[in-house]
């Protein structure tokens, strides 16, 4: 979707801030957050392109306002919900429905760090033949995928050169649908700074994308 | 005294404090999460996983050709020898800082980030003017972190649109060849290691 979390190029966001010595959770309930969603999302409801587009659907101007852990927390709960979790009226009065039963939860204490060393690799097997290959021109595609993409606006229509390839990875336009894996080919395409910005960037400059073959036509 | 601006940002935050621990609640007397499985998540990512653990490997490609081979031929093979692995680091690259070449890791989408390596993001780096501004003004967003990159040197800007992980291999100070392994890697900072610094001799 052309939403507001697409933001590479925009002007008007001021300068950069850091820190210094930055805590990593500047309250508690940000850690608790960050653990719930995490503890949520191993009842493999939803996945992680799935999370990521409740999170691009959040009201723009709530978006940019909304620190990182309130985007997150208002996407587990959209997430929590949508996926019949948690019922409306428990979340309204913040009681279990009594006729609701209780669950086991799947994630417990001792499998925290298995499953966080373990993670959830995206690469997959496939029989397809790459159609791309290093050193080869390419041109983004210029389309407009209403749903979850990966395929941000500052490229489309660019072009690029394939720099290496990744083999066949989930395809984040669908699997956010929750309509299946299918696996593609992944690319890491260079394009020259002058291409995205004009004759003002610098010529030694690039910007490196990670492209699945969908995003991409041979030029 | 705060001002009154700051009285109602204290009462949004403990309404989000509150608003939380309401959800909390609610999903463990439903039986959906374990408590004791937030506790170990948040204790994971406060103190265990975190950026000195990217900074290991960093030295040990300082210090290992053979690894820093290795670490450059497969990332996620070579930094799993530390034991280092899985949930935002599953398909991991190091690029190379050199004299001539530097390297800045952004996700513009959201906030992608190498978590198995470097820990969780810092503000700056989820914010709209870093993910705005890192692909299209890398070296005006260097100048605020007090880095000046010479129009000479390439600037390569890495946006995390997959699953990929990127982690910078910062270059070694000249005169730290003589350094311990400890030594060498309390030099090594977060921001050494997305791109936004260099590492500084002591």
């Amino acid at each position: 979707m052309n939403g507001i979390h697409d933001m590479g190029g925009m002007h008007g966001f001021g300068k950069v801030e850091p820190q210094a010595d930055e805590p990593v959770f500047h309250a508690p309930w940000e850690g608790r957050v960050l653990a719930l969603r995490r503890a949520l999302g191993a009842w493999r409801k939803w996945n992680i392109d799935a999370g990521r587009h409740s999170i691009e659907t959040l009201p723009p101007a709530d978006y940019v306002r909304m620190s990182y852990y309130e985007k997150w927390f208002a996407s587990a709960i959209k997430l929590a919900l949508g996926a019949g979790l948690i019922s409306q009226r428990e979340f309204e009065t913040g009681r279990r429905d009594p006729a609701a039963p209780v669950m086991m939860p799947p994630l417990t204490a001792d499998k925290v760090m298995p499953a966080i060393l373990k993670g959830g690799p995206t690469q997959r097997e496939t029989a397809a033949r790459p159609r791309f290959s290093a050193g080869q021109s390419v041109c983004a595609r210029e389309i407009n995928v209403p749903g979850h993409t990966r395929l941000p606006r500052y490229v489309r229509g660019r072009r690029g050169t394939i720099e290496r390839d990744h083999g066949a990875h989930v395809f984040p336009d669908s699997n956010a649908k929750l309509e299946g894996e299918n696996p593609q080919y992944l690319y890491t395409v260079r394009f020259a700074a002058r291409e995205l910005w004009g004759e003002g960037a610098n010529p030694a400059d690039a910007v490196y994308l990670d492209l699945w073959e969908e995003y991409l036509d041979g030029a | 005294m705060a001002s009154d601006h700051d009285h109602d940002h204290d009462n949004t935050l403990s309404e989000t404090v509150l608003r939380v621990k309401a959800l909390e609640t609610l999903l463990v007397e439903k039986g959906l999460v374990d408590p004791a499985a937030l506790d170990a998540m948040v204790d994971a990512y406060e103190n265990k996983i975190g950026p000195r653990n990217g900074a290991r490997v960093v030295v040990r490609a300082w210090t290992d050709p053979a690894y820093k081979a290795r670490l450059l031929e497969d990332a996620t093979a070579a930094i799993a020898e530390f034991g280092y692995s899985g949930a935002q680091g599953e398909h991991m690259v190091v690029v190379e800082n050199t004299p001539t070449v530097h390297n800045l890791v952004v996700c513009t989408l959201c906030s992608c980030y190498p978590w198995p390596v470097l820990g969780l993001p810092p503000v700056w780096y989820k914010s709209s003017a870093y993910r705005s501004r890192a692909v299209i003004d890398p070296r005006g967003v260097l100048r605020d972190f007090g880095l000046a990159v010479p129009d000479e040197v390439a600037m390569r800007v890495w946006d995390s649109t997959a699953e990929i992980r990127y982690l910078v291999l910062p270059e070694q100070p000249a005169g730290t060849a003589g350094l311990g392994t400890g030594a060498l890697e309390a030099l090594v900072t977060r921001d050494t290691m997305i791109g936004t610094a260099k590492v500084r001799a002591p």
